[in-house]
This record gives C-alpha cells, structure tokens and sequence, in this order.
C-alpha cells in the first residue's frame, strides 16, 4: 500500500486515541453532573470527600491491574489476596510483640507491604517461569489466599482486640491533612507513581512493548519474564497500600473481605481505556474508571430512581457501554 | 492436483485472448489524499500482465479495489464486457476473482489443511473428513514441489511454507481471474521456479493472471504483459517482450538506476571477529561451523526449510541450541538475546511485523527500544536524546516518513526495514546478522539497504546475510556459506559466486537447475 494510504486513515486513528484517552474523565464529568441533579447533596464536600475515600481500595489495587494488563497479565486474586495480607497484618497488631505504638503500626504496615509483594512474587513467578496462563494461576491464587484467611479467621472474622491501636490505627483511613483525607492523597500518590514508571521509566516502556508484543520484546534482548513477574510484585504492594488504608476503617478482616475487587478493579481498569489484551495502558483513565463505579453507587443510594440493589447490575452494564463505546471510538470491528 | 477451474459460465468455454476482467478510470482517495487515479487495465483469458512500480506506486490499492476489497472512488469494472460492483472480497470471489495476498492470512493454530478447506470443511456425515482433507491438502502442496506437514498448525511451519499454503488455499476456489501480490517475497528460487509453473499451467487453462512484484527478472520470465503504475498514475502498459528487467526499473522509479549493488568493500583479512564452531539448533541444524571476519560480508544460503533463520535464532538463544561461539576470542554464552547484545552482536528477525518491530509504537519508541539503558537519565527516559537519535537515524537510514509520530505498522516496508536495522544500530554492535533484508521492498529502498550493510562492513563490523535471494548475496557479500537439511554443505567466493554453484550445493542435485527464466 501507498504511504499517502497509510498516513491518512493513521491520521484519524490518533485522533481517536486521543478521544479515547479523554473518553473516560468526560463520562465522569456527565455523571457527576447527573448527580449534582439528581441530589444536590452529592456535591456537598463530606459527600464527595466520602466518595473518594471508599474508592481509595478499588483504585489503589487498580493502579497495579493497570500494570499486570499492559504487559499482558491478568491478576484475579487481588480480592483474596487483600483478605489475606488484612487478616495477616491485624493479627500481627494483636501480636503484641512490639509495644511502641507508632513502632507497632509501621512495622504492621511494613509487614503488610512484604507480604503484598511476596503474594504477587508467587503470582508473577508461577505465570513466567512456570509458563501458565495467568487467568488460570490467579484463579488458583484467588482459592489459595481466601481459603487462607477463613483458616486464620476459623471461619469467623479477625479483628483488632486492642482498643488502644485501633484508636492510634484509625486517622489513617479517617484523617486528613488540610481537609484532604489521607485515602484520598493515598490515590493520587499511587495514581502519581504508577504514571511515573509506566509512562516515564525503561521499565514501563517494556512493559507496553511485552504486552503489545512478546515475540518483539524478546528479540528486543528485554527479559520478557522478569518484566512480568515484577508487574505482579508492583500489584501485590499496590493490594497492600489498599489494605494498609482499609485495615482501619473497619478493624477487622473476614471470608467477606475484599470479596468481588478483582471484578471491580479490571472493570475501572477496562473502563479506564487500559486494552484488556495488554500493550496500551492509562493510569488516570484507570482513577476515572474506580471513581466512576463508586459515584454511580453514591448517586444511586443518594436518590431512589433505581434500587440500590441494583448497583451490581448498573457496573456489570457500565463496563460492556465502556467497550462498546471504545470499540465504536476506534472503529474497528 | 491442478486447481480446479471454475465452471465459465453459460456452457461456453472461454475464447484465449478475450477480455475478462476490464477496468476503466479507477480512482481511490483516503480523505484529501488520492493514492490511485485514472487506471484503466483489461485482463484476458490466458494472460498474465504484471503490475510494478515501487512501494506507493498504488499496485496494492488497485489490486484491492480489484478483488472487491475496497471500492474504487471513481470508474467502472467490467467482467465479460458487463458492468459490476464488487460488494466485497466474497462477491468477487462469486465472481471468479481470487486473490493471493501479500500478507499471511492463516489461522496459526489450525493445519494447512484445516485453513485450506476452512468454512467448506469435507464430510462424511456429520463429521469432518480430516483424512481426505489432509490427502488433498498434501496433493495441492505437491504442486510446488514441497512436502508440507500438513497436519501441523501452520505457525510452526517457516514462512515460505505458510506463504506456498495460502496461495494453494486461494486456488482451491473457483476462479477466472487469479490476482498474486508479491507472493514470491518470502520464497527461495526452487518454490519460485514451482510457483511460475503453476501460474503457467494457469495460463493455459484460460486463467487471467494479475501479479504483482518487485522481482523483475521474474515478471520478464512469466508476464505477458506489463504495466508500470508510479505515484498512483499509469506510466506505461507494453507486452513484455519489449522490455528488459532494467527499462522496467527505469519507468518505475521515473529515472536511470544507479548501479543496484555498492562497490563491494575489500575483502578483509584480520582475525575471525565471530567464530561458530560445531552448533547445532535442536531438530532445524546441526555440526554447524564457520567464521566472519571484522568488514566481512558473510551470505548464507539454501532453501526453505534448510535451517539457516533456526541457526541464528539458536545462536542469539531464541530458540534451544547448543555448541561453541567466540567473539573476538572469548568464548561465550548467549542464553537470550541481551546477552549476544551486551557482547557486541544482533540478529535483525526476517519476521518484521511479528518479531522485529511493535506495529502500534511509535518510530522512536521503536528506534530505542533495544538499547533503552543508553537513553535514561536517572530513572528517566532522556526524551531529548531519544529525538536526537530519532533525527539521526531518519537521516542516516533514509527512513521517509512525512509525519515523525507515525507508529511503525504505518510505514512501507522498505521503511520498516531501514528502521529495524537502525534500532539495532543503536547498540552500536561488532557482529550483525540480518535476515532477509529486503524481502518484500521495492528496489530503490533495496539498493539503499545494500548501501547500508556495505557501509557497515566499511566501518569494520561483521555482517552476515541470510537471504533467499541469490542474486542479492552474490551482488554484495565477499563469500556465500550454503546451507542444505540443516548443516553447512559447502562455500563459494570470488568468481564462483553464481547462481548455479550455489543451487547444485543448496539442492544437492548436480544438474542444471531449472533457471527462473526457463
């Protein structure tokens, strides 16, 4: 085919990449604006500040999702795995091995880190080295962590015992730095972090070039392996930066914990703009996408148009218009 | 077995020589841009009439518009003297119009039976008639020569194989008029020779022939007619008996060539900078040994299937193989590709679009994505450096593109070409290995392409070519190695670099070899 050929229609793709790109932040616009409509109590400031909070989870451990699909992956356990590192760390905060309060917390935390990126070491380690789909080794996980936790939790719940830290635990989800909530800095800060490596690191640009392409990237001399496995590793610290933020806002960890954020998280990834089958990824799409699922649930609970029960319905419905949408922006069939 | 012929419609078997296919004043803009005007060409019954110009001349354009793939913006199609409109590639296919296209069109992970009988599957009541299928497929094989698996998933076969399978899968259809776009590109001269056999019997059995190349020698040995397209205009349309190989080239680059091949560099004599000794890549080569000297150009010949791209792809650790490789003298161990980099040597993929370059990048991101660790400032991608060495490159290798954010799958493959060979000049190595450097190019990025490897060679770096092309190894390496079933079979230098020697050592057949223009 002809230069002239190529270079037009290539023309109109990027402009659609573009709209693509921005498609995400319009429809969280429109929707807010709905909710302002529906409820002028949406834009109240503790309503808004709340909303971000709650979505602090889901677009924390999106964020890492973000990354395990760009470079081809896919990570079901994240849900489980959240479980498990929030039964582990409230049980090592009822340990009481170390009786320094602050000192107690940030070795919780520390610990819930390790563990995070331990969890997404076996994930990542068993999809390359062991060669396996990773739908298949996540599935295996997603059982593996959950099952852990009802063990831990003897089928009941694990909570923090001591009154003392969980009131010293608490501002962590409940504070703020000049009215802005700590989850809410936590989201921009990973959110500032995961664009950083994918956008401006090698490191990222080989993960677009093993998800876009690993025949590529292997010829390209990249270690397709150890490019993956650490995108799994990078997801299992973003699980714990989520559960570092949750443990307090409940104190307690259960078989019910983290249930159905896997879904949830592809689902903002998705609809984020982020290509399921690797190779293009948006992060700020991805924090548009979490924020999206959680407005949608503020503003059906906020007015009585549709049952809250509903709430499953409208996100499974969401991300099928996202990829209709997508699909119909691209124009591909 | 022979392809079958359609049936020609209303009972009368059709005159030789009468027109069947009839274009007239085709035109096709994409937005503001015309790439094809005013094209009138007829086909008749028994002929074949070439299609060349260089790449943007507008040959796979009128080729698609042809076989209803796209519609033409302006003019009239004529089959049998009747107006049509093509409604898509299936109708045209209704029609009697087939076509081979350029591109690999199979699904991977079916056989070559199982994708030549796709979508009209034999059987024996409700279950499909595997054996048959196989038998048939295997039968259509044969025609070229080539004993194919055809039982296996067609991704495991080499590309020549796949690309012998698609053309037998086209066939397989009903047709009048079969239209071939560059289906020599990734074939060695014996398939060749075998596919202008079959378009000869084509020929005789009333077929009308449409076949696109950028092998002249082989549109003067099998076309009947040529027409020359350049910048999307009719240049010229004369029998080919008129025309020589270089009065083709002329009218399609609009000016007189210089010489295709750079005056080959001295021939060195230093010590070996790479030295292979007894290495063999599991099931495709074994007891393999050579060596290539510092601004030596090394060929490596031989046939489909010989094992030469299973070789090096074994020696860069891409695929499993074992033996000895020194470089400069020190042994070495290169388990994946980033280790032959880091000691100073690189394998450019023949594989372009699935190995070599990421279709959907950017030039620059693909231009750095080899030696990304030189462009870092601290954690960080040095965007200037990385422009820098994008400007560099677009001037050193000639890399034409209007638009500098074009993403690679965008550019011809000529510019392709040059941009993989300018990634992997990134990393500034010792030995270079390039694999089928100009398959599928037109001939002016060609004979820059042999520029660029001679002036390598200047520069005191190792190049070695692997290349289906005999004419190309023998107009610019100092020494051809040749390849037969996976070991090294024999060597030929100076005057007896020719095509002959080179067939009797890659065939094993001491016999005047059928020539291409036979």
């Amino acid at each position: 085919m002809t230069q002239a050929v190529r270079e037009a229609p290539i023309a109109a793709t990027r402009r659609r990449v573009n709209v693509a790109a921005v498609a995400p932040f319009v429809a969280l616009a429109l929707i807010c604006v709905l909710g302002a409509l529906a409820n002028p109590r949406f834009l109240s400031f503790d309503n808004l500040t709340n909303v971000l909070a709650r979505s602090t989870f889901i677009a924390t451990i999106a964020v890492g999702q973000t990354l395990v699909i760009t470079g081809g992956g896919l990570d079901l356990s994240v849900g489980a795995m959240a479980a498990f590192v929030s039964g582990l760390t409230i049980l090592f905060l009822n340990s009481g091995l170390i009786d320094n309060m602050p000192l107690l917390i940030a070795s919780a935390m520390a610990l819930s880190l390790a563990v995070g990126a331990l969890c997404g070491l076996f994930n990542g380690l068993t999809t390359t080295v062991g060669k396996i789909e990773p739908f298949i080794v996540t599935l295996g996980t997603m059982g593996i962590f959950r099952s852990l936790l009802t063990w831990l939790a003897q089928g009941g719940s694990i909570t923090i015992r001591n009154s003392d830290v969980r009131a010293a635990y608490r501002p962590v989800y409940f504070g703020d730095v000049l009215g802005v909530p700590y989850p809410v800095l936590v989201i921009l800060g990973v959110a500032v972090v995961g664009a950083f490596i994918l956008y401006g690191t090698a490191y990222g640009r080989h993960v677009r070039a093993v998800g876009s392409n690993e025949d590529v990237a292997r010829y390209s001399g990249i270690n397709v392996a150890r490019v993956r496995t650490i995108t799994y590793v990078l997801q299992g610290l973003c699980v714990a930066l989520a559960v570092i933020v949750y443990v307090p806002r409940l104190s307690s960890a259960s078989a019910a914990t983290g249930l159905g954020w896997e879904l949830t998280a592809i689902t903002a990834v998705v609809v984020g703009g982020t290509r399921l089958k690797g190779g293009v990824g948006h992060i700020w799409g991805t924090i548009a996408g979490a924020l999206i699922l959680e407005v949608i649930g503020n503003i059906m609970l906020l007015s009585n148009l549709v049952s809250e029960y509903l709430i499953g319905a409208v996100q499974g419905a969401i991300i099928i218009i996202a990829m209709l949408a997508q699909r119909g922006m691209s124009g591909s069939r | 077995m022979s392809p079958p012929i359609a049936d020609q419609g209303n009972g009368t078997s059709p005159r030789l020589d009468q027109v069947i296919l009839e274009a007239s004043g085709l035109s096709r803009s994409f937005g503001p841009i015309e790439v094809l005007s005013d094209i009138s060409i007829s086909v008749r019954a028994g002929e074949v009439h070439a299609i060349i110009g260089e790449n943007g001349a507008g040959k796979s354009t009128l080729m698609k518009i042809l076989s209803g793939h796209l519609t033409p913006s302006r003019g009239a199609i004529k089959l049998d003297g009747a107006p049509i409109e093509l409604k898509g590639p299936v109708d045209a296919e209704r029609r009697g119009i087939v076509l081979v296209h350029q591109e690999i069109m199979l699904a991977p992970d079916l056989s070559i039976a199982e994708n030549m009988f796709l979508g009209r599957e034999l059987r024996r009541g409700l279950i499909v008639d595997d054996r048959e299928m196989n038998r048939r497929a295997a039968e259509a094989m044969r025609v070229f020569g080539v004993e194919a698996p055809v039982a296996v998933p067609v991704q495991r076969l080499s590309i020549a194989q796949r690309q012998l399978a698609q053309i037998a899968r086209v066939l397989a259809v009903p047709h009048r008029i079969a239209i071939f776009d560059e289906p020599t590109a990734s074939l060695t001269p014996v398939e060749t020779t075998a596919l202008l056999k079959l378009i000869r019997d084509l020929k005789a059995k009333g077929v009308g022939v449409l076949y696109i190349s950028h092998r002249l020698e082989e549109v003067k040995a099998v076309a009947d007619v040529v027409t020359v397209l350049r910048d999307g205009k009719w240049v010229a349309t004369r029998p080919s008996a008129e025309l020589e190989p270089v009065d083709m080239a002329r009218l399609m680059v609009g000016r007189d060539l210089l010489a295709l091949y750079p005056p080959r560099p001295p021939a060195p004599t230093g010590e070996p900078a790479l030295e292979v000794t007894n290495f063999g890549a599991a099931g495709f080569a074994e007891g393999v040994s050579f060596s290539v000297r510092p601004g030596e150009i090394v060929g490596f010949s031989g046939l489909v299937g010989a094992g030469r791209t299973e070789l090096f792809e074994a020696l860069f650790g891409l695929r499993k193989g074992d033996g000895e490789i020194r470089l400069g003298g020190a042994p070495q161990q290169w388990p994946n590709a980033r280790a032959g980099m880091r000691a100073g040597a690189v394998y450019l993929t023949e594989d372009r679009k699935s190995k070599g370059l990421l279709l959907e990048e950017t030039i620059a991101t693909n231009l750095t994505l080899a030696a990304l660790d030189h462009f870092q400032r601290g954690p960080l991608i040095d965007r200037a450096k990385e422009s820098h060495a994008l400007d560099e490159a677009i001037q050193r290798f000639d890399i034409r593109v209007g638009d500098k954010n074009l993403l690679a799958g965008q550019m011809s493959g000529g510019n392709q070409q040059k941009l993989l060979l300018a990634k992997m000049m990134q990393l500034d190595p010792r030995v270079v290995v390039i694999d089928e450097p100009t398959r599928g190019i037109d001939i002016g990025a060609k004979q820059q392409i042999y520029r660029f490897i001679a002036a390598l060679a200047s520069e005191g770096r190792s190049v070695i070519v692997i290349s289906s092309e005999m004419a190309e190894l023998i107009g610019i390496c100092h020494r051809i190695i040749v390849m037969r079933n996976g070991r090294v079979v024999g060597e030929v230098a100076g005057e007896a670099m020719n095509e002959h020697a080179i067939v009797v050592l890659a065939t094993g057949v001491d016999a005047k070899a059928e020539d291409v223009r036979a």
